[in-house]
C-alpha cells in the first residue's frame, strides 16, 4: 500500500472574475519510508497540496488517499496517525518549550517518555532552552521544536510545509541531516521546499510550478530527463558574456549560475567552438566547461517548456 | 557612497552590531550576508536612516546617518521581501504614489511610468490590480518602483525570497542594469549563488563582519569551491542565538 | 479527560501570561462600578437652584428654607424681578427657579390656596423631572403639615412611599446593569478572541490535524473565562454591598447560579462569533457593535425598555443581557426568589443551549 496517493488534485480559489487555481490537477504517489520532496517557488500550490492531504482543505476535484484512508471521508483516521509542521512554524510563542511539547503529546494521547526515542536527537538540541518560551527561540530552533512536537505520537506520515524557509542555513543543513536519520525509523516524509538544492537530499522529487507537476522522478532521473547539453562558462565580463551568449545561434538558453553562467545548447557543439566564440567577442579569460544539471537547471527548463 | 567606521548598535547589554567599518563605492552591487540573528537587519536600519547608531560613525550618500536620516531617506531606494506594493492599488497608481512622496514632478511620473511599464512588458497590466499580478512579475515591478525616483542608492533585503528560479535571474537582471547606470546596490540575500553576482560580499557573525572581499577572493581565503561553503565556514562559527 | 485538561491548562496559561489583558479583565469591572455608582447617577443633590420670592413673608420664607436645608437644593441666588430668570438660566449654573407670587402667605391663610411656580431647564428632560417632583415633594410635605395645624376636613393626603429603594439611589438600577454589561463584556469579546487568534497564528492548523474533537477545544476554551468570571462577580457584589451600600435582598446562592447561567450564556455568544469569524479585529468589531452595544441600549438599564417603540421592544427580548437585567433586579433588589423569575431563567437557559449548539456546529473542522 502507497503511503500518499494523489489523483488529480484541482484546487480552485476566489470568485468568477479573480479565479485563481491553485492545483491543476495534480497526481503523485510516495511509498512507504520514502523521503518526498515538493520543489517549487511561492505561488506554487505546495500549502494548498499539504492542506489538501492532511484533510484541512477539500478539493475541488479529484481525490487522495493517505496510508489507504481517504482524506475526505477518513479525516479523523488520518488527523491521529499524521504530523504536520505547517508553514511559520505553528507553536504556542507563550508557553515554554517543554510546555508546548507536553502539550502535544496528551493532545495525540500519548506522552513524552513513550516516543521520546524517536525525538532524542532532535530535542536533546534544545532541551538546555525548555524552560523558555518559544517566542524568544531563533528560528532553527523553533524548527527543532516544531518537528519535535510533530514527531510525538510517532506519525505514519510526516508533512513538513517549508521547514527550512527563513531558516540560516547551518540550521537548515542540519534539518536535513535529521530528516534523514529520521527516515531510518520508516516514517514517510513530505516535505515542500522553494529551494532546489534541497532536492538532491530527496529519495524523489515532485517539481511543481503554478499549481502543475512539471516532472516526478528520483533527482537523479530528473537529471537524465535533461537531455540537452549543458556548459558552465566564464570570462572576465560576466554581463556582457551574457548578452553575447544571446546572440550566438546554438544557444537555447543562457543564464547566470553563481560563478558561472549555465548554457543550454540546441545540438551537441564543440566547448572550443563555444570558446572561440567568446573570445571573438572581446572576453578574457575565458573557461568552458560541460556540467551535469542540477536540479535548478531542469526546472528552469521545464518552466520555460511548459 | 557609504563609509562606516566602527559603527556600532547596542540594545541594553545586548550589542547587535560590533563596531563594524567598510565602504561601498558608487555603483557597486555590494551583497551583505549574514544568518538570522547576526546584525543584518540591524545594520541595513541604521544605514537607512531608520534607527540611531549607539556610537561609531557613518554616511550614506553623503549624509551622516546621526543628523541627517531624513536626507538620507529622500536619496535611497527599499525593497524588502515582505512588503513592497500596495495589493490593492494598480500598476500605475502603485508608481504615482510613490513617484508623489519623493517629491517628483507629474511630468516625470508620467515618462518614467512609462518607461518602466514598458521594459518589464506590463504595458497591458497597467491598469490591474497588483494582486492579480504573479508573484514574480510583482518583485521585478517592486524593484523598479524601488528606483522609480532614481536615487543614488538601494537597499535590497532578500528581496528574491520564495522567487522561481527564471524570475529571479530576471531580478538580477534588473540589478545589473540599475548597476549599470551608476545606481548602487546594497542587498542581502539567502540564496549563495546571488552572492557570486556581487562585486564584493561581505559576511556578518555575531555582529562583526567577519569577511569582506569579492567572491572569487573569498572563496580563495578560505579555500572552497563555493560561496555556500564560505559561508558554512563562517556561519558554524557564530556563538549567538538569534532573537 | 487528560486531553481536556491539558487544553484547559493551555488556555489559563494564555490568560495569566498575558498580564495586560488580564489586569483589563479583572481591573475594568472594579472600575466600572466605581464609576457607575459613583460619578454618574440621575440623582440630584445640592443642585444649585434660584429663588424669586415676590411675596416676601413669613410663609415663603419658611418654605424657602426647607428646600434649601433639604439635601437635594441649595438656594445659590435670590431674584429680584421676573425679567432675571432667563439671564440666570442661560448662565447655566442654575437649574432651577422657584417663583413666589406676591401675597404668597396671606393667600395661603385666607383662601386657602396659593400657588408657587417651579421653572425647569428642560434642556436635560430627566434632571428637571427630577427637580420638579422633588421639589413638589417638599412643597407637598409642608402644606401637609400646615393643613394639620389647621385641620381641614376633607383633605387628600398623599402619602408615597418608593419600594425596595425608599432613597431613589441610582446605584440600585446601576448595579445590575453594570453586572450584566461587564459580563457580557468580558466574556463575549475574550472568547470572540481566543479561537480566531490561533486562526490566525495557525496554531489552530495544528490543532485541527489532531485527533481532539471539536467539542472539547470549544468547551476548553470557555472554562477559564468562566473562573474569571466568577471572580468577577464576587468582586462586583462586593464592592455594591460595602461601597455602594446596594443590598442584596435576595438568596445569594440564587444571584450567582443565575449569573453563571448568563456567563455561560455571554461565553456561548463569544464562542459562536470566533468560529465564524476569521481575524481578530472582526471578531472584535462584531461583539463590540453587534453585541454591546445593543446590549447596553436594550437590555433595558439605562433606558426603559417600556418606553422604546413596538418593534425595538420587540427585538429586545433576542438580547440575553434584558433577562438577565430583570433576575438580577428580582433577586438582589426586590428579594424574591427562583419561583418569580423562573420563566426568565427559563429563556436564558434556552438561549444558552441554543448558542451553544450553535457554536459547535458552526466550529469549522477544516481550514475552508
Amino acid at each position: 500500500m502507497k503511503a500518499v496517493v494523489a489523483e488529480n488534485l484541482v484546487k480552485t480559489y476566489g470568485k468568477k472574475k479573480d479565479l485563481t487555481e491553485a492545483l491543476k490537477e495534480v497526481s503523485f504517489e510516495v511509498d512507504k519510508g520514502e523521503l518526498f520532496g515538493i520543489i517549487g517557488p511561492d505561488g506554487a500550490g505546495k500549502t494548498s497540496l499539504f492542506r489538501i492531504l492532511t484533510t484541512l482543505l477539500l478539493a475541488d476535484k479529484g481525490s487522495a488517499t493517505v496510508d489507504g484512508f481517504d482524506v475526505v471521508k477518513g479525516y479523523k483516521s488520518i488527523r491521529k496517525r499524521v504530523g504536520y509542521m505547517p508553514g511559520r512554524f505553528s507553536l504556542y510563542q507563550d508557553l515554554t518549550v517543554a510546555e508546548n511539547l507536553e502539550f502535544f503529546a496528551t493532545i495525540f494521547e500519548t506522552s513524552i517518555e513513550e516516543n521520546y526515542d524517536l525525538i532524542k536527537d532532535i530535542y536533546s538540541q534544545i532541551e538546555p532552552f525548555k524552560d523558555r518560551k518559544a517566542g524568544k527561540l531563533s528560528g532553527g530552533m523553533k524548527q527543532k521544536l516544531a518537528l519535535s512536537c510533530a514527531l510525538i505520537h510517532r506519525p505514519s506520515v510526516l508533512f513538513l510545509d517549508e521547514p527550512t524557509t527563513g531558516v540560516d542555513a547551518v540550521s537548515r543543513k542540519e534539518f536535513w541531516d535529521m530528516l534523514k536519520n529520521l527516515k531510518k525509523q520508516g516514517i514517510t516524509i513530505l516535505v515542500s521546499t522553494p529551494y532546489m538544492d534541497e532536492a538532491e537530499l530527496c529519495d524523489k522529487v515532485a517539481l511543481i510550478q503554478t499549481g502543475k507537476i512539471l516532472s516526478i522522478d528520483t533527482p537523479a532521473g530528473i537529471v537524465d530527463q535533461f537531455g540537452k547539453q549543458l556548459l558552465a562558462v566564464r570570462s572576465d565580463k560576466m554581463f556582457a558574456l551574457l548578452k553575447d551568449l544571446k546572440h550566438f545561434e546554438g544557444t537555447e538558453d543562457i543564464y547566470a549560475f553563481g560563478e558561472y553562467h549555465h548554457l543550454v545548447l540546441k545540438d551537441a557543439f564543440g566547448e572550443n567552438t563555444i570558446k572561440d566564440f567568446i573570445q571573438s567577442k572581446g572576453h578574457q579569460k575565458v573557461e568552458v566547461v560541460t556540467v551535469k544539471p542540477a536540479i535548478e537547471d531542469c526546472f528552469i527548463s521545464l518552466m520555460k517548456a511548459s | 557612497m557609504i563609509i562606516t567606521e566602527n559603527l556600532t548598535k547596542r540594545f541594553g547589554h545586548f550589542t547587535a552590531v560590533d563596531a563594524i567599518s567598510f565602504q561601498v563605492k558608487k555603483g557597486e552591487i555590494f551583497g551583505f550576508l549574514g544568518a538570522n540573528g547576526a546584525g543584518k537587519t540591524t545594520a541595513m536600519r541604521m544605514l537607512c536612516g531608520l534607527s540611531l547608531p549607539t556610537s561609531g560613525k557613518a554616511s550614506v550618500a553623503g549624509f551622516d546617518v546621526f543628523k541627517q536620516t531624513e536626507d538620507i531617506k529622500r536619496n535611497i531606494g527599499y525593497m524588502s521581501q515582505k512588503f513592497s506594493l500596495y495589493e490593492d492599488l494598480t500598476v500605475i497608481e502603485n508608481m504615482r504614489f510613490y513617484g508623489g512622496i519623493y517629491g517628483k514632478s507629474d511630468a516625470f511620473i508620467r515618462e518614467k511610468t512609462a518607461y518602466v511599464l514598458k521594459e518589464l512588458q506590463l504595458e497591458n497590466e497597467a491598469k490591474k490590480l497588483v494582486k492579480s499580478l504573479p508573484l514574480g512579475w510583482k518583485q521585478k515591478l517592486a524593484f523598479s518602483v524601488a528606483i522609480f525616483h532614481e536615487p543614488s542608492i538601494v537597499f535590497l533585503d532578500e528581496p528574491t525570497g520564495g522567487v522561481d528560479p527564471v524570475t529571479r535571474r530576471e531580478f538580477w537582471n534588473l540589478i545589473y542594469q540599475a548597476a549599470e547606470q551608476g545606481i548602487t546596490i546594497f542587498v542581502t540575500t539567502h540564496y549563495m549563488d546571488e552572492a557570486e553576482y556581487c562585486n564584493r560580499v561581505s559576511i556578518m557573525v555575531d555582529g562583526k563582519i567577519e569577511a569582506l572581499d569579492s567572491p572569487t577572493g573569498l572563496k580563495q581565503s578560505f579555500a572552497a569551491k563555493s560561496m555556500d561553503e564560505v559561508f558554512l565556514k563562517l556561519a558554524r562559527k557564530a556563538t549567538r542565538t538569534a532573537n | 479527560m487528560k486531553q481536556f485538561i491539558s487544553f484547559v491548562k493551555k488556555e489559563f496559561y494564555h490568560i495569566i501570561r498575558d498580564k495586560r489583558t488580564l489586569f483589563i479583565l479583572l481591573v475594568m469591572p472594579i472600575v466600572q462600578i466605581i464609576i457607575f455608582g459613583f460619578a454618574l447617577t440621575n440623582e440630584v443633590k445640592n443642585s444649585a437652584i434660584a429663588v424669586l420670592d415676590q411675596s416676601k413673608d413669613a410663609a415663603s420664607a419658611e418654605l424657602s428654607q426647607e428646600i434649601d436645608e433639604s439635601n437635594y437644593f441649595t438656594i445659590q441666588k435670590s431674584l429680584n424681578n421676573a425679567s432675571e430668570i432667563e439671564p440666570e438660566f442661560k448662565k447655566g449654573k442654575i437649574k432651577m427657579v422657584v417663583v413666589f407670587p406676591q401675597n404668597f402667605g396671606s393667600d395661603l391663610k385666607h383662601f386657602n390656596k396659593a400657588q408657587i411656580q417651579l421653572i425647569a431647564d428642560a434642556s436635560d428632560p430627566n434632571v428637571a423631572n427630577t427637580m420638579v417632583s422633588y421639589a413638589s415633594r417638599i412643597i407637598m410635605d409642608y402644606q401637609n403639615r400646615v393643613n394639620q395645624e389647621l385641620k381641614l376636613p376633607y383633605t387628600i393626603k398623599t402619602e408615597y412611599r418608593m419600594l425596595y429603594n425608599p432613597q431613589l439611589k441610582g446605584a440600585y438600577s446601576f448595579v445590575p446593569g453594570v453586572m450584566s454589561m461587564v459580563l457580557m463584556l468580558i466574556c463575549t469579546m475574550m472568547t470572540a478572541i481566543t479561537i480566531v487568534k490561533e486562526k490566525e497564528l495557525g496554531t489552530m492548523e495544528v490543532m485541527l490535524v489532531s485527533p481532539v474533537q471539536p467539542l472539547k477545544i470549544v468547551i476548553a476554551k470557555a472554562v477559564p473565562y468562566l473562573m474569571l468570571s466568577i471572580i468577577n462577580i464576587c468582586t462586583i457584589l462586593l464592592l455594591s454591598v460595602f461601597v455602594l451600600d446596594v443590598p442584596i435582598n435576595g438568596s445569594l446562592v440564587l444571584l450567582i447560579l443565575e449569573s453563571i447561567l448568563f456567563i455561560l450564556t455571554s461565553l456561548a455568544l463569544g464562542l459562536l462569533i470566533s468560529s465564524a469569524t476569521d481575524s481578530q479585529q472582526t471578531a472584535m468589531f462584531i461583539s463590540l457593535t453587534g453585541m454591546f452595544l445593543p446590549t447596553i441600549m436594550l437590555s433595558g438599564f439605562m433606558f426603559p425598555i417600556e418606553n422604546m417603540p413596538l418593534p425595538l421592544q420587540i427585538i429586545s427580548n433576542a438580547v440575553p443581557a434584558k433577562w438577565f437585567y430583570i433576575i438580577v433586579k428580582s433577586v438582589m433588589i426586590k428579594g424574591v426568589g427562583f419561583a418569580s423569575v423562573w420563566k426568565e431563567t427559563l429563556i436564558l437557559t434556552g438561549m444558552m443551549l441554543f448558542l451553544l449548539f450553535l457554536s459547535i456546529k458552526k466550529f469549522k473542522i477544516r481550514l475552508a
